[in-house]
């Protein structure tokens, strides 16, 4: 990545470059603190590069981790010192970028391809991948996965291979359900997309994204109802604020998610949804409130039905939804101890000693504390 | 060759505009817009003013500079959905208490919510639980009317470089907040109250304190005496139906009356009295090799922002109270009557207000009241102000001349100085009183005179960024002015934080502050005194009152002196 930044500087005349990498990843740091120090002791970084009349200098900027800050104007801002909050564009970066200098702004992943395409040719690079997508690309493969990590493919390898040829499957014998793609802000694919080739237009056809290289795999015990609100929950805390649909709309489609995965779902809710979430991503200012509604929108899309059974039934399909689970009281394993209803907290327990308790399901609040409680094991969740 | 682009069908020549936005309204196309604002910064928050391309891609207009062969659409069925979409998220997270609202009426959000037919919001509404920050006499928050246009935050920042206030936390959390999130109070906010003059909303407003004024009012114990502001009488005409600029003093004065005040004195006195005072202060510095330059001391914004900025500029600034102060000591000094005294300024300002609070004031302005609450006090009282027969002040405090009348523009005071200045030293009557140098709405304007076998150079400044550029060259010793004015607001008080509120689409659509500054200029021009060493009024209160210009007394009531903040 180092060559490869240097390289940009030749190509274009820039004297400094700064890696803008998270605080929260001190490793990151210092292995890159240390690289820098070791080019620049080899004369490979510093003024006069390998005696010739070009000089480079490196920077480390570490940023406060805000999700905002992957957009360009937003990260030069943050390096700049001010608010990581992105801008109109025009002027883009490579016009008004860093300290209002003209800017290449790239992801590590470029920078590292930079000295291996030049050393081996571009004719090289292109023989690998697809024709529109040239070239390797890094996933992050996590989730419900046997072979959890890092890995590098060519360029339109199928989800299938992914999975299941390197990720060797579904973990602990389950069953897939689907796989978020793209990052907290990319869409999901399911069993229907094993073949598609993972590349850049192949992807765009069905609506989703590459992003940031996340693939999480999930199982059928998933509830994609939750996963969206769990993403939804990360991108509106990490809204800059700036623009109104991204600031307030997201806000407002998460408010309807946890409604809905407490049960309190309410007929109309999955239409403004997908209202908002139109709006959204049609009028936000930059990628990050472009692409938030993306999990939301891909999960109704190819698991409406989940949504309506937490709507209108008030079950989760997956039982992974607490608020929506049935808590009872086997009459028969019953030994009427009490020990449940001295444990609810909210008193909805009743019963004689010796008789089998009951629950009222209008007061339960699904909290689960007298199930860890019975001596019995006369309480069930459903 | 003329270039074009297509707007709804409209063959739009491009001249230059900066964007779209602009382009479309001079053809006649009103795209709407929150946080647009022709004399700040390009934010593009609020995404209401987008635009649709022939290949059905959205843009905001604000931000995209018009180019030949573009054919855009900015009022598409898609469009309109996702603005009300855009108008329901806002009115969703906005206190909509409107009708005890100052801004009813004049509102943004409230034209919008009506204009785009916005029926019901689907979404539960906690904006009225935020509660406002009273700590400021100049301003008010209320951040459950705020909708994050960012237009104060530009305005306090790019335009004052007062930077009291800015964005604070992230997505839903984020909000308009000082500094560690304190009162305003605490800030280093300078009370300007241009923040409030841009604010779309109801967000930020002048404190009103017209429920004081009218309590004085009915108190039979008490006189209440009022000075009127020489920008007031050019700015609150359009709330009446005047055009922008009309000179309504003479109505005032008699709704003034009619709403009970004993006696309406004119601020233009106290600006007579300025000039004697500063151009007398100048004079002596120049000759005797005081501290020069010599900045003005009228607006208290700038005193503050020096005293908060600038300690080591403190004894540049003149010692003369500002004109409001000076009447006021003045009026209160000469008072021979019985009961209590109350005494009132009506001021284009909303710095005012704090300085009358301050203690070396000793309270001789008992309240200030801001143009826009004498228009709301007005209307309460049921004037039919149009109607109204004119009149005058009343004496002693009502002879002017046209110098101090122009002390509402940006030039105004510097150009009041100069006449008297130029003929005490050259002791020749001046051929042209006119120093059109020194005129005009620039935030900088420099000019250099020839006064006898001296030579005057001098700086006239409004907007406090402005300031601070020229401040910097003073500290550095880089300019050899030996006059500067500030004015804090930008084109001078005619453009005060207290003035009658102007909407943005008028701010972009035409010189309001111009065409204020032209009236005063015109009010001058009809005079037949026109220097304020010629107001025999002020004569008569030399002599029979205060002795010499500069003397003991002149000095005891009309002179101050300015403390750094952080002392
Ligand atoms: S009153 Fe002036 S100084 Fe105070 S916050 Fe508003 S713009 Fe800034
Ligand atoms: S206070 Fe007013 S001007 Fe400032 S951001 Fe809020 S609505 Fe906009
Ligand atoms: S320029 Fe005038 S209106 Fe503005 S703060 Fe100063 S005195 Fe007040």
């Amino acid at each position: 990545m180092i060559e490869g930044m240097v390289i940009a500087g030749i190509a274009t005349g820039a004297n400094d470059g700064y890696i803008y990498v998270r605080a929260e990843y001190p490793k990151a740091v210092a292995r890159l603190t240390l690289a820098i120090e070791q080019a620049t002791e080899l004369g490979l970084l510093g003024d006069n590069i390998l005696g010739t009349n070009f000089s480079f200098k490196m920077h480390i900027n570490r940023g406060a981790g805000a999700f905002v800050c992957g957009e360009g104007s937003a990260l030069t801002a943050s390096i700049e010192g001010k608010r990581g909050m992105p801008r109109t564009k025009p002027p883009r970066t490579v016009e008004h970028g860093l300290f209002d200098k003209p800017t290449v702004l790239n992801n590590v992943e470029t920078y590292a391809n930079v000295s291996t395409i030049i050393n081996k040719g571009s004719e090289w690079f292109k023989k690998i991948g697809t024709e529109n997508s040239t070239g390797t690309k890094t996933f992050a493969l996590t989730g419900n996965i046997q072979n959890a990590g890092l890995i590098e493919v060519p360029m339109g390898t199928t989800l299938r291979e992914v999975i299941f040829d390197i990720g060797g499957g579904v973990r602990d014998g389950g069953e897939f359900k689907a796989v978020q793609i793209g990052g907290p802000s990319g869409g999901c694919l399911t069993e229907e997309h094993f073949d598609l080739p993972l590349d850049f237009d192949s992807l765009s056809k069905v609506g989703a994204i590459i992003g940031s290289g996340g693939l999480v795999v999930m199982d059928q015990k998933t509830c994609m109802v939750e996963v969206a609100r769990f993403f939804m929950d990360f991108t509106q805390k990490e809204s800059c604020g700036k623009c109104v649909p991204c600031r307030e709309g997201t806000k407002r489609m998460l408010e309807i998610l946890n409604r809905i995965v407490d049960g309190k779902g309410e007929d109309g809710d999955i239409e403004l949804l997908k209202e908002l979430g139109e709006a959204i991503s049609k009028t936000a200012l930059c990628g990050l409130g472009k692409t938030a509604a993306g999990p939301v929108l891909s999960t109704i899309k190819y698991f409406e039905n989940e949504y309506k059974a937490h709507i209108y039934d008030k079950k989760c399909p997956a039982g992974a939804c607490q608020k929506l689970k049935t808590i009872t009281i086997d009459p028969e394993l019953c030994k009427g101890c009490s020990k449940c209803a001295r444990n609810c907290p909210v008193n909805a327990i009743k019963g004689e000693i010796k008789k089998p308790f009951v629950i009222d399901q209008k007061l339960c609040i699904k909290c689960g504390a007298c199930l860890s409680n019975c001596p019995f094991k006369a309480i069930k969740e459903m | 060759m003329s270039e074009y682009m297509i707007i709804d069908g409209i063959k739009a020549e491009i001249n230059g505009e900066k964007n779209i936005l602009e382009l479309a309204r001079k053809v006649g196309i009103e795209i709407p817009a929150f946080c647009y604002d022709p004399e700040l910064s390009i934010y593009g928050a609020c995404r209401m003013c987008m635009f649709e391309d022939e290949r059905g891609r959205l843009e905001a207009s604000c931000s995209t500079p018009p180019r030949a062969g573009m054919v855009i659409k900015t009022n598409t069925a898609k469009l309109r959905k996702y603005r009300k979409m855009i108008l329901e998220l806002l009115l969703a997270n906005h206190c909509r208490d409107c009708t005890t609202c100052h801004m009813s009426g004049k509102c943004r959000l409230q034209e919008f919510a009506y204009k785009f037919n916005i029926e019901g919001v689907r979404f539960p509404n906690n904006a009225c639980q935020l509660s406002p920050d009273h700590s400021s006499y100049c301003i008010l928050r209320d951040p459950g009317k705020c909708i994050l246009c960012g237009k104060c935050v530009r305005m306090c920042n790019e335009i004052q470089s007062v930077g009291a206030i800015d964005y604070a936390f992230r997505g839903s959390k984020m909000k308009i907040a000082t500094a560690f999130d304190g009162d305003i109070a605490n800030s280093p906010c300078v009370g300007c109250g241009q923040c409030a003059a841009v604010c779309p909303t109801g967000a930020i407003t002048i404190r009103d304190d017209a429920d004081l004024v009218w309590k004085a009012l009915g108190n039979p114990e008490v006189e209440v005496s009022v000075q009127v502001a020489p920008a007031v009488r050019v700015g609150l005409g359009t709330e009446f139906g005047f055009e922008e600029g009309t000179n309504v003093m003479g109505k005032l004065v008699t709704a003034l009356k009619e709403m009970g005040f004993d006696k309406v004195y004119d601020t233009n006195i106290g600006a007579d009295l300025t000039i004697m005072e500063e151009s007398n202060e100048l004079i002596h510095r120049i000759k005797k090799g005081g501290k020069l330059p010599m900045f003005t001391s009228c607006c208290p914004a700038w005193i503050r922002f020096a005293e908060d900025k600038y300690p080591d500029l403190l004894d540049n600034i003149s010692t003369c109270k500002s004109p409001m102060q000076m009447l006021a000591a003045t009026v209160k000094a000469t008072y021979k009557g019985e009961k209590k005294h109350v005494h009132v300024a009506i001021m284009p300002c909303s710095a005012k207000k704090d300085e009358a609070k301050r203690a070396k004031f000793n309270g001789d302005v008992d309240y200030v009241l801001s143009a826009q609450e004498v228009v709301r006090m007005i209307r309460e009282h049921g004037i039919h102000f149009k109607y109204l027969e004119e009149s005058l002040p009343d004496v002693p405090f009502k002879e002017y001349t046209g110098a101090s009348v122009i002390f509402g523009a940006s030039g105004g005071v510097m150009e009041a100085a100069l006449r008297t200045a130029v003929e005490t030293i050259t002791g020749q009557k001046l051929g042209n009183v006119e120093f059109s140098e020194v005129r005009g709405m620039q935030g900088v304007k420099e000019a250099e005179y020839a006064v006898g076998d001296l030579n005057v150079k001098v700086a006239v400044v409004s907007g406090l960024k402005n300031a601070t550029e020229i401040c910097n060259k003073v500290r550095s010793g880089e300019c050899d002015y030996q006059f500067i004015e500030i004015m804090s607001c930008p084109g001078g008080c005619v453009n005060g934080g207290g003035q009658p509120f102007v909407d943005a689409f008028k701010r972009s659509d035409m010189d309001y502050k111009g065409m204020r500054a032209s009236g005063l200029y015109k009010t001058d021009a009809n005079m037949s005194a026109r220097k304020s060493h010629e107001n025999s009024a002020i004569s008569a209160l030399y002599d029979n009152f205060f002795g010499e210009v500069g003397g003991h007394k002149a000095h005891e009531l009309l002179h101050t002196h300015y403390e750094p903040k952080n002392k």
